[in-house]
């Protein structure tokens, strides 16, 4: 299978027929049914495709439902994909799950939430990965171009804590409801650590994590790529115990994220990297209205969190897409 | 689609199991003289300096350039936008940038 193109370096399971009957089982679509059309090749996808490069990513049936949705989301136009593959940038996929079928298919959230270790969700990340390559044709060297690219894109796809989370998820700020599962993507690089192991307060820890915030991809982009903020349980209760709910985190957030453009024109500090000159004397935010999405998740001790730098944003880019997960 | 190895285990065939259209070349032109030349920039920063210079060589030689650009160079250039590029020019030269 790997001479024949099949795998992203890393040995698969032997899609046989009768593993892929028992993976159709785990939904209750028709395999004939198409699922989306796939880039950068733009293939019709079946469920039964889906079903083949889910069996060789190691998925169990019953994580196909979130497989589904996840392809789904990621071959919107919306998300972009073939973008996604042929930039030079490192981002793949990130899939952050939500909602009650996090715990259902033993979902980690928890300690080492972005690395190995989990089954779901070191597999359901994958498989969406090996239908853009197999069905899609986005091969690395071939339409996915990345300089660098990341481990990440083998398979990039975890849980949120919701359950130990005093705010309300990403899912539902973005117009979920509590026990929808939902899976949302988002063009991302790979996670980078945030450390405040010194901070007590809200307000403190809020200053530190923007001071952070502002070096994500590039300390001289402003608005035009997003991030994705994972807060860890210890960071989260300075929250709790100061009260402060999403809004307020994000509002307060957003104040210490603000640039001085002149810092960050071209030619300023001795760069040649930066904003043109047209934007001189003005204060601009690191990150558009609803470019920074911030989700709970993580060990139970640990003062880290993380950021995922995203990609070039909006309608000239990518979106971050939710979308939700169906039988 | 199944595939069958050397072991004799048979597996489902998890490409699209469709083949690339094969079309033949458009014929390479002798010279550029007398011909449109289509410049695309794909609108990334500087992409327009090396195209302005080529644009300068082309006319030098006597041929006649067109200028278009993508909307965005994080996507592919639009259908309608390929179709003028087509009907209008004889060769197109697409520039990268950075």
């Amino acid at each position: 299978m790997f001479a024949r193109g099949w795998t992203d370096g890393l040995p698969v399971v032997p899609p046989t027929e009768a593993r892929v009957e028992r993976m159709l089982s785990g939904t209750s679509r028709n395999p004939a049914d198409l699922v989306a059309v796939v880039p950068p090749d733009l293939v019709d996808c079946t469920v039964e495709k889906v079903a083949i490069n889910a069996v060789m990513a190691g998925c169990l049936p019953e994580y196909l439902p979130v497989v589904l949705t996840a392809l789904e989301a990621v071959c919107t136009d919306d998300f972009n994909m073939h973008g996604v593959l042929a930039t030079t940038m490192s981002v793949g996929p990130v899939l952050v799950v939500s909602g009650p079928i996090t715990k259902e298919i033993k979902m980690n959230h928890g300690i080492n939430v972005l690395g190995h270790g989990n089954r779901a969700n070191s597999t359901i990340g994958r498989a969406v990965q090996l239908v853009i390559r197999n069905v899609g044709g986005g091969a690395p060297g071939g339409i996915d171009r990345a300089t660098l690219g990341h481990m990440g894109k083998q398979g990039f796809c975890f849980a949120v804590d919701q359950e130990g989370s005093p705010w309300i998820s990403l899912s539902e700020d973005r117009g979920f409801g509590t026990d929808q599962n939902t899976v949302t993507a988002f063009a991302g690089e790979g996670p980078h650590i945030l450390m405040d192991q010194k901070s007590r307060s809200a307000d403190s820890l809020t200053r530190m994590l923007a001071q952070s915030l502002l070096g994500s991809v590039s300390s001289r982009v402003v608005m035009g790529i997003d991030a994705m903020l994972v807060l860890s349980p210890e960071h989260m209760a300075r929250y709790r115990d100061a009260g402060w709910d999403r809004s307020r985190f994000m509002e307060e957030l957003a104040n210490h994220l603000m640039v001085d453009a002149d810092s960050i024109i071209i030619g300023s500090g001795g760069i040649e990297e930066g904003l043109p000159q047209d934007f001189a004397g003005l204060s601009l935010p690191k990150f558009r209205p609803g470019g920074l999405l911030v989700v709970h998740a993580g060990g139970p001790a640990g003062l880290f969190s993380a950021v995922i730098g995203g990609w070039v944003n909006g309608p000239t880019g990518s979106e971050p897409v939710t979308k939700e997960i169906t039988p | 689609m199944t595939a069958t190895s050397q072991t004799g285990l048979t597996v489902l065939d998890p490409t699209a199991e469709g083949r690339p259209a094969e079309r033949e070349l458009t014929p390479r032109a002798e010279t550029l003289a007398g011909l449109t030349v289509g410049l695309l920039d794909i609108s990334k920063p500087r992409g327009n300096v090396f195209l302005d210079r080529l644009e300068e060589h082309l006319v030098k030689i006597g041929a006649g350039v067109e200028r278009y650009a993508k909307p965005t160079f994080a996507k592919p250039a639009p259908v309608d936008l390929r179709h003028e590029i087509a009907t209008t020019c004889d060769a197109v030269i697409e520039a990268l940038a950075d």
